[in-house]
């Protein structure tokens, strides 16, 4: 049983001919162009994947994205992981589907939350994000362009034990340590261990909890009001959904006479695409049907531009310390807010202003007499 | 000189002939005696549970012994790891068991663990310590201590399908040399059975290369020898429990209910429970209290009076007995006791001599003082006399002069006063 949600296309109708013949010009094509150009440039995701070992990351990513990256994986005894540190491992794939190109980059954290010792164990997390920022920071104030590589993480799915009672203190840590720099979507890892009155409590307390601790997770932004009523339904429903609840599998078992994505017990068969056994499909509609571009937006109009305000507000207040050029990258002379020229142009926004309206007065007056004679006729 | 004890098993046994019966004696009653007397006075369990918080830990006990203990919903922010001891009495047929169940609190939740493993033990050695404080006592009730060593530590492992944490190797490692550890796998039923499989010889082959003795069911005894080695190999259990009951056909059973079926937690298709409920209660709590006594207690008895300078042996590695060794302990303690007696007494005289001899000196000084203030007393006084002499030598030369100008001038006044009479007449 699959569910599908409506990508509303924005391709508009064509106009019936017997209809009132307008002004034809032709822009109404815009969005079919757009849609073009996208699919012969391709696109591209990062998707950053963080949490203990044993809460079924792995097996979540290959049942998202319907492929085994993980074929050769070699996991660490409970001994060698006493004094772990956090690795970061990238497997870049190419994958296509109807003509559409992904490049898929999936960012893997193994060792996190793993040693005895945790402490600031999210920092190699953060470190690699920013490098990530500031390598597309160079690449974009660079002289040549061209060809500029957008490795910046676009989503970061935490995943949550089901085993306690909510948030731990490594959770609550490793949320506002990443929170400002990449959309956190917080996941109930391995949900087929609660029962559906336990996830509605578990859920209710983690984003109570959330809410306490004041970690801002992604939000999904507010329905278009021209949507149809289907789209808003699910979108309210995905919103009241969160934390997701998923499960994984790597194996394909068969339920109900159909071959489907499951896990096998003796009391039953836990179906991954099952909307009453899990979020899975949530998940996937809004990671990868609905809201990935949203994601990659709210990376780069948000986190990546916090990160570079920051940046060059650092870089100056430097600069003015020493007086030495020796950055590469170039600098607007105008980049922190100064008093005197915001004066100057607030005047002259004014004088701009007290023209335009007196233009506008002079051209009333004279077409007044043509309007009414138009009304009398 | 000693009576020596011959013991059963040695080669003194030669002495002791089998003899043959040639009726009911009936000492055959010796165990049902041992028995009726254990059964009046009531039996005692004390069960360890660790592990991270949430796993599990309450709701097992309560599905193990079938009722409903007080249970806390513990926060994920504790600073550092307790335990919780609460105690209950049971009852079941003619049996009274008073059970002590002790939870962690806080394992597993803070952002260093290294510390964690370190309050466990110390509260293990703390019951350890009691009863050897007991034992020691010159009056001793042994038969009425409540013995509140823990016999059974079940440690909870997290159903991750994939291996230990480092957590609970390093906490195991410390424990299996205090306590019998059971590990078992909670929230069983997040695994399948083939990754379970997996799971469980991936858990004992890191258990066995790192050295972390785990409790053995015993298979000593025959009569149930063949049913604890058939457990030995099915460690760790992997148990699911539930305090709420679900219908199935015309019974209500324990069991978990899942959209896509039904747990039920006394199928032993479905998980280990039954088995757990087998080995620790039914079969082998008895031995369970027998090696916490005998194995680890008298191992931490032996580390403690080792520490404390008592051997079994003296440097000529002749036999000492206990005695011997706390007399001599007492001896030197209380020369020990003595000299410090002295010490301060010694002390004391001289303070006492410094004291004296300061105010032996004051005195002196004080005399010293007086004297000179009486010498110039004197001193004074005899000025003063003389000037007082003095005076009242001017004095009296005073009032004499004074007598003779006196005298004079009246008499001149009489002439004068003639001569105006004179010279009045005359007129």
């Amino acid at each position: 049983m699959t569910t599908n949600i409506r990508y509303k296309s924005r391709i508009p109708i064509k106009s019936d001919e017997t209809t009132e013949e307008k002004q034809y010009v032709g822009f109404a094509t815009l969005p079919n162009q757009v849609h073009r150009k996208s699919v012969k440039k391709g696109f591209d995701f990062t998707l950053m994947v963080a949490g203990e070992s044993g809460m079924g990351k792995s097996t979540l990513v290959n049942s998202l994205f319907l492929t085994d990256l993980y074929k050769d994986r070699k996991l660490l005894n409970a001994e060698e992981r006493i004094n772990q540190t956090v690795e970061i491992i990238k497997h870049t794939v190419d994958i296509e589907e109807k003509g559409v190109k992904l490049k898929l980059t999936i960012v893997d954290t193994p060792g996190f939350g793993d040693a005895v010792n945790n402490n600031e164990c999210w920092k190699p997390i953060t470190d690699y994000i920013d490098q990530q920022f500031e390598q597309y920071f160079r690449d974009e104030s660079g002289l040549n362009r061209k060809n500029i590589q957008d490795n910046r993480v676009h989503c970061c799915l935490y995943f949550i034990p089901p085993f306690g009672h909510g948030l731990r203190p490594v959770d609550v840590e490793f949320m506002k340590a990443l929170h400002e720099k990449v959309n956190v979507v917080p996941l109930i890892a391995k949900a087929d261990c609660l029962t559906p009155n336990e996830i509605k409590k578990l859920k209710d307390r983690v984003r109570e909890e959330i809410e306490r601790f004041g970690i801002k997770v992604y939000q999904f932004p507010e329905c278009d009001s021209d949507e149809d009523e289907e789209f808003k339904q699910l979108d309210k429903e995905l919103k009241e959904c969160c934390p997701l609840a998923v499960i994984g599998s790597n194996t394909v078992v068969e339920a109900r006479g159909q071959r489907v994505r499951g896990r096998l017990y003796p009391w039953g068969i836990v179906e991954v695409e099952n909307q009453s056994h899990c979020d899975f499909v949530k998940l996937r509609n809004m990671l990868i049907r609905s809201h990935m571009h949203d994601l990659k937006d709210v990376t780069c109009d948000v986190h990546y531009e916090n990160y570079r305000a920051q940046c060059i507000q650092d870089m100056t207040s430097k600069l003015t310390h020493d007086n030495r050029m020796e950055s590469p990258i170039p600098i607007l002379p105008l980049s922190t807010p100064d008093v005197e020229t915001d004066r100057l142009i607030k005047m002259k926004d004014e004088e701009v202003n007290c023209y335009v309206i007196m233009e506008i007065l002079e051209r009333t007056k004279m077409a007044l007499p043509l309007v009414l004679s138009l009304y009398l006729l | 000189s000693r009576i020596a004890i011959r013991r059963p098993g040695t080669d003194s046994d030669k002495n002791a002939r089998p003899l043959s019966l040639s009726g009911h004696v009936g000492f055959d009653s010796l165990p049902h005696q041992l028995v009726n007397k254990s059964t009046c006075q009531g039996f005692c369990f004390n069960i360890l549970c660790i592990g991270e918080t949430g796993i599990g830990k309450s709701t097992l006990m309560d599905t193990l012994f079938n009722t409903n203990f007080e249970n806390f919903e513990s926060s994920h922010f504790e600073p550092k790891v307790k335990l919780r001891a609460q105690t209950y009495d049971l009852q079941e047929s003619n049996v009274r068991l008073k059970l002590t169940i002790v939870n962690t609190v806080g394992f597993g939740d803070q952002m260093n663990k290294q510390e964690s493993y370190q309050h466990v033990v110390d509260y293990i050695d703390t019951q350890f310590e009691s009863y050897l404080q007991e034992e020691l006592k010159i009056k001793r009730s042994l038969h009425n201590y409540h013995d509140s060593r823990i016999h059974a530590c079940l440690y909870f492992i997290a159903p991750s399908g994939h291996s230990l944490k480092s957590l609970d190797l390093v906490t195991m490692k410390k424990l299996d040399s205090k306590v019998n550890i059971i590990p078992v796998i909670a929230k069983a039923d997040t695994i399948s059975k083939s990754e379970l499989h997996k799971f469980k010889i991936k858990i004992m082959s890191e258990l066995v290369s790192n050295g972390v003795q785990i409790y053995q069911f015993p298979t000593d005894d025959e009569t149930v020898s063949k049913i604890n080695t058939a457990m030995n190999g099915i460690l760790p259990f992997a148990v699911v429990g539930s305090s709420e009951e679900v219908k199935i056909g015309n019974k209500m059973v324990k069991a978990r209910q899942y959209p896509w079926g039904v747990v039920q937690v006394e199928n032993e298709n479905h998980c280990d429970f039954v088995k757990l409920r087998e080995m620790l209660i039914c079969v082998n709590m008895e031995d369970l209290r027998e090696q916490t006594h005998t194995r680890h207690y008298e191992l931490y008895r032996r580390c403690k009076l080792e520490e404390m300078g008592f051997t079994d042996t003296n440097p000529e590695s002749k036999p000492v007995s206990l005695q011997e060794t706390y007399e001599a302990k007492r001896h030197e303690f209380l020369g020990d006791l003595q000299r410090r007696e002295e010490e301060m007494r010694q002390m004391f005289v001289q303070r006492v001599k410094e004291k004296e001899t300061e105010l032996k000196e004051a005195e002196r000084e004080l005399q010293g003082k007086f004297e000179q203030l009486k010498r110039l007393h004197s001193e004074e006084k005899s000025k003063l006399d003389e000037k007082r002499r003095s005076l009242e030598d001017e004095i009296n030369t005073f009032s004499k002069k004074k007598a003779a100008a006196e005298l004079l001038q009246g008499q001149s006044f009489n002439t004068n006063a003639n001569l105006k009479k004179d010279k009045d007449r005359k007129k």
